[in-house]
C-alpha cells in the first residue's frame, strides 16, 4: 500500500475563512485522518452544503460536491448508496445541518448509511455575517437579527443524533487537531452513520468562543449503551471531548440482488 | 371513432367495479382489441364509490370518446359525483339493476335508454355469485366479446387458488350473457384476427420501464399521488436489475440523493407531482450548475397547492419550463400517450446523460393512472450509459467544466485516479474552482446554454402529422384527442395538421417554423385554465395567421368532439 501524507489531501485553493477560524484546524485534522486511514484521495468524496465550513471540499484534493444549503447528507447518502466502494465524508456547519437540514439529519441517523458526518459547530451563521444558529445560546445578543437574544433553547445535536439512531456519536474540539483527527479516523472506521461534532470557534462573530480551549476536558470512555450515552449527553455541559457512543447496528444497504434480466420483468405486461 | 365502444361501470366500494373493468380490458386484449381504461374515484383512501371507464377499439386508443355507449350500474351509490365524467347522451344505454332503486335524475336526464337487468337477483341464484360478474357477462355479450375470453381471464386469476370463486364467476358471466338478449340491440365490435403481441400497461408503469430501459439504476423518491405507481414499480424492478431504490424522507432528499448518485456515475431518476416538483426546484438549479445528469418525472395533477390530487391537468408547464431561479437551461419533455410514456422517459434519460443536464418529464394523471392495451414495444438493446467520461489526464490538471465546442465537458467519476474535482453550485472556472468573475460566469453560462441549443434532437422533438392549412398545436395527453378530432374533421372535408412538441425546452424555432409552414390558422389546445401552453408558444415561436385557443382546466378530459367543433368552425363547415 502506498503511504499517503496529509498534504496529499490538500488542494491549492485558498480558503475563504477568516484568520483564526477553527475550520483551518478541522481541515488539517481531516487530511491527517485520511492519511492515517491510507485511503487514496480519489477513493474519498467530501460532500457539503452551504456555509463557511461547507467550503471544505474544494480545499481537499479528494472528489467533492459543494451542493445547496441543508442537503449535504442527502447528496452524500445518494453517492454512498450508488457507490459503496467510496469513502464518503459529509461536512458542514450547525446551521446547514441542524436548521435547514434538520430533517435530513434525523433521517440520516436512523437510515444509518455507512458515512461520516463532520459538523463544524461555531454556534453562529458566519457567511451571512453573524446571525444566531440552532446551537446559539438563547441570551446571545450580538446579532442585529436577534438584538435581545433568541430566547430559544439550543439544539443538542449529539443527544438528538443518538436518539435518532446514529451508530457513532463523538464531540471534538478544533483546538486539539490531533485529537480531532483520531476521532475522525475512529468515526470513519466505525460502520454505519458516524456523527462527529467539532466545536470550531468563529473568532469573527463569536470572539468569546476563544475561551473554549479553557473549558474543554476529556469525556469518559465511550459506551455502547445508548441509555447511558443519553444520560451523559443530557447532563454534561457540552465541553466533554471524545467518543460518547459506539453502537453495533449494521449499516443499511439497499437490497440489490440483480436476479433478473429486463426481458423477464417485462413479461408481466404481456397479455 | 367507428370501431370503438365506450363502457362505464359504476358502483359502491366493494361492488367489484374495478375488478370487472380490468377483466374486461384483459379479455378484450386477448380478443385482439386495443383498450384504454381510466377511472374516477372519490377522495376516500380505500373502497368507496368509483367509476371505471373503458374504451375498446379495433385500433390503438389514445383518447377517451365524447360519450359513453353503455353505462353498467351495479348500484347508484353517490354516482352524481361522476355525472360529468360519465358523459351520457341520448345514444347511451344504461343497464340498471331494479333492486338498486330508481335511476338517479342526473343520469336519466341525459335521455339515455334505460334497460333493466336484475344482476343482484341473478347472482343470488348462484352459490357465491356476484352481481359484477353478471353485469360483466351482459356487457361482453352486447359488444360481441366471447364469453370464453372472460373465462380465460378468470381462470388466470382465480382457478388455481380459488376454484369455488372461479366457478361462481363463470356462472355469473354466463347468466349475464344469457340475459343480455333482453337488453335491446347489441353494439358489437369487429373481432380482428389476432396478430401482434399486446401489452396491458399503465402510463406510470410505462414511464418506470422507460427509465430502466434508458439505463436508470438509482431512484430516490417520496410517495405522492398520482406518481406513486412509478415508484412502486421501480422499487420492485430496480433491485432485480442490480439498481438501488430508496424511499427518502421528503422530495428535497429525493432529488439531492439522485444528484449524489449521478455524481457517482449512476443514471438517476425521481418521480413526483406538482407539489413535489415545487420543492425540487432549487436542486434542479444545482443539477444545471453542477452539470449533473438527472431525470424528474412530474405526473401532473390539478393545482395549485394540494389541488385535485387524483385528477389530471396540464398546469405545471410554467414551473417546469420557467420555474428555476437564475438563467438555468434545462430539458423538458412530455409524453403524448401511455405507450409514449415509455419512449419519452427513455429518451429523457438518454438526453440527460448525454447533455449532463436535468430533464423534467411532464406526464399527467390521465396518462399515468390509466391502463392501455398497446402493441408490444420492440425489445430493448443494451441499456447503455451515454455519458461522456473523461479520459485519464496523465498528470495534467483535469478541467471538469472545460469549455468545449459542443458545450459538453467529459466527466470524471469518483474513483478515477488523478481526476479529482469538486462539483459546485457556485459559479466556477473550468476547473470547478469557485469564481465570481464576469468572464467565468459568461463562459459557463454560454456553455450550459450551448450544449442544449446545438444538440440534434432528431424527429422525436415533435409529432407532426398531415399538411392542412389549419394546425392544431397541442402537447402531452391532449395529443390523442387532437389526432382523433383531426381524423374526424378530415371525414367532413376540413383538413388540419397536428403539431405536438414532445421537447418543450429548449425550444426549436427552426423546426417549428418548418412544421407550421403553409399554415394560415392555428388552434392551440391544452388543459390549463390560464392557457400556459399558448403563452409559452407566443414567447418561443412565431405562430402564423389567425391563432385561436381551446384551453380549460382539468379534471375533465379533453374530448375529441370539443376540438372537432372548433375545427369545423375554423374550416367554415356548416
Amino acid at each position: 500500500m502506498t503511504a499517503f501524507e496529509p498534504k496529499d489531501y490538500k488542494s491549492a485553493v485558498k480558503p475563504v475563512w477568516c484568520p483564526g477560524c477553527g475550520d483551518y484546524a478541522v481541515l488539517s485534522s481531516l487530511t491527517k485522518s485520511l492519511a492515517e486511514l491510507g485511503l487514496a484521495p480519489h477513493e474519498v468524496a467530501v460532500i457539503s452544503g452551504i456555509g463557511c465550513s461547507s467550503r471544505i471540499p474544494a480545499y481537499t484534493n479528494c472528489y467533492g460536491f459543494h451542493g445547496i444549503h441543508g442537503r449535504a447528507l442527502a447528496i452524500g447518502a445518494g453517492l454512498k448508496l450508488a457507490r459503496p466502494d467510496l469513502a464518503v465524508v459529509v461536512a458542514g456547519g450547525d446551521g446547514d445541518g441542524f436548521s435547514i437540514g434538520g430533517n435530513h439529519f434525523l433521517h440520516a441517523c436512523r437510515r444509518n448509511v455507512d458515512l461520516t458526518y463532520v459538523v463544524m459547530d461555531n454556534r453562529v451563521y458566519g457567511m451571512t455575517k453573524g446571525q444566531p444558529s440552532p446551537t446559539t445560546e438563547p441570551d446571545w445578543e450580538n446579532s442585529a437579527m436577534a438584538p435581545h437574544g433568541t430566547g430559544v433553547q439550543p439544539f443538542n445535536p449529539l443527544a438528538v443524533g443518538l436518539a435518532a439512531g446514529a451508530n457513532f456519536v463523538a464531540r471534538a474540539f478544533s483546538g486539539d487537531p490531533n485529537g480531532t483527527a483520531r476521532l475522525m479516523t475512529e468515526a470513519m472506521r466505525h460502520p454505519g452513520f458516524s456523527l462527529v461534532v467539532v466545536m470550531s470557534p468563529c473568532v469573527t462573530y463569536r470572539e468569546e468562543e476563544r475561551e473554549w480551549k479553557a473549558l474543554v476536558r476529556p469525556a469518559p470512555p465511550a459506551t455502547d449503551d445508548a441509555a447511558e450515552a443519553a444520560r451523559r449527553l443530557m447532563s454534561d455541559d457540552g465541553f466533554n471531548i471524545g467518543v460518547v457512543f459506539k453502537g453495533h447496528r449494521a449499516p443499511w444497504t439497499p437490497r440489490a440482488d440483480a436476479s433478473a434480466e429486463l426481458a423477464e420483468i417485462e413479461k408481466d405486461f404481456s397479455i | 371513432m367507428p370501431g370503438s365502444v365506450s363502457i362505464a361501470l359504476c358502483g359502491s366500494g366493494g361492488a367489484g367495479v374495478m375488478t370487472a373493468a380490468n377483466m374486461l380490458v384483459d379479455a378484450a386484449a386477448k380478443s385482439g382489441w386495443h383498450a384504454l381504461f381510466w377511472r374516477s374515484s372519490g377522495p376516500q383512501i380505500r373502497g368507496g364509490e368509483a367509476a371505471a371507464m373503458v374504451r375498446l377499439s379495433t385500433r390503438p386508443v389514445e383518447s377517451v370518446d365524447d360519450t359513453t355507449d353503455i353505462l353498467l350500474a351495479i348500484d347508484w351509490q353517490n354516482v352524481h359525483r361522476f355525472a360529468a365524467e360519465l358523459a351520457l347522451s341520448p345514444h347511451s344505454l344504461i343497464i340498471a339493476d331494479p333492486s338498486a332503486g330508481e335511476v338517479p335524475e342526473a343520469m336519466a336526464r341525459s335521455g339515455a335508454r334505460i334497460a333493466v337487468l336484475p344482476m343482484k337477483d341473478l347472482a343470488q341464484a348462484i352459490p357465491g355469485g356476484r352481481a359484477n360478474m353478471v353485469g360483466l357477462g351482459a356487457v361482453a355479450a352486447l359488444i360481441g366479446l366471447p364469453t370464453d375470453r372472460l373465462t380465460e381471464v378468470l381462470g388466470a386469476s382465480l382457478k388455481k387458488k380459488h376454484a369455488d370463486a372461479f366457478d361462481a364467476s363463470v356462472a355469473g358471466v354466463r347468466a349475464g350473457a344469457e340475459a343480455a338478449a333482453g337488453l335491446g340491440p347489441a353494439r358489437p365490435l369487429d373481432l380482428p384476427a389476432r396478430t401482434a403481441p399486446r401489452w396491458a400497461i399503465t402510463g406510470n408503469q410505462a414511464a418506470g420501464l422507460g427509465a430502466v430501459r434508458g439505463g436508470v439504476r438509482f431512484c430516490a423518491a417520496y410517495p405522492i399521488t398520482p406518481a406513486t405507481e412509478i415508484l412502486e414499480w421501480l422499487a420492485g424492478a430496480l433491485p432485480r436489475l442490480g439498481g438501488v431504490f430508496v424511499q427518502a424522507e421528503d422530495e428535497l432528499a429525493s432529488i439531492n440523493m439522485c444528484i449524489g448518485a449521478s455524481f457517482g456515475g449512476a443514471p438517476s431518476l425521481t418521480a413526483t407531482s406538482g407539489p413535489g416538483l415545487a420543492l425540487m426546484i432549487e436542486a434542479l438549479g444545482l443539477a444545471v450548475a453542477s452539470e449533473t445528469p438527472l431525470v424528474v418525472i412530474d405526473v401532473q395533477r390539478g393545482g395549485p397547492s394540494t389541488g385535485i390530487p387524483t385528477k389530471s391537468e396540464q398546469s405545471d408547464l410554467d414551473i417546469a419550463v420557467r420555474g428555476l431561479h437564475g438563467d438555468a437551461p434545462h430539458l423538458v419533455v412530455a409524453p403524448q400517450s401511455i405507450a409514449d410514456c415509455l419512449a419519452t422517459t427513455r429518451w429523457a434519460v438518454r438526453l440527460a446523460e448525454t447533455l449532463q443536464a436535468p430533464c423534467i418529464v411532464l406526464s399527467d394523471q390521465s396518462l399515468g393512472q390509466s391502463r392501455a392495451v398497446i402493441d408490444a414495444p420492440a425489445a430493448e438493446g443494451e441499456p447503455g450509459g451515454v455519458r461522456a467520461l473523461a479520459p485519464p489526464t496523465e498528470g495534467a490538471a483535469y478541467r471538469r467544466y472545460a469549455l468545449t465546442a459542443d458545450g459538453v465537458s467529459p466527466m470524471a467519476l469518483p474513483g478515477m485516479p488523478g481526476m479529482q474535482y469538486t462539483a459546485d453550485g457556485l459559479e466556477h472556472a473550468e476547473t470547478g474552482t469557485p469564481s465570481s468573475q464576469a468572464a467565468d460566469h459568461a463562459a459557463q453560462m454560454d456553455k450550459r446554454l450551448r450544449k442544449l441549443a446545438i444538440h440534434n434532437y432528431g424527429p422525436a422533438w415533435a409529432t407532426v402529422e398531415g399538411d392542412g392549412d389549419i394546425a392544431v398545436v397541442t402537447w402531452g395527453s391532449c395529443t390523442g384527442a387532437a389526432r382523433e378530432a383531426i381524423a374526424r374533421a378530415a371525414e367532413r372535408g376540413v383538413r388540419a395538421r397536428l403539431v405536438a412538441p414532445r421537447l418543450l425546452s429548449p425550444a426549436r424555432p427552426a423546426a417549428m417554423a418548418d412544421a407550421l409552414s403553409g399554415v394560415s390558422r392555428v388552434l392551440v389546445v391544452e388543459q390549463s385554465h390560464s392557457g400556459q401552453f399558448h403563452k409559452y408558444l407566443r414567447a418561443e415561436y412565431d405562430l402564423p395567421g389567425r391563432v385561436e385557443t381551446l384551453h380549460r382546466p382539468g379534471p375533465l378530459p379533453m374530448r375529441p368532439g370539443e376540438i372537432l367543433a372548433r375545427l369545423l368552425e375554423m374550416g367554415g363547415h356548416p
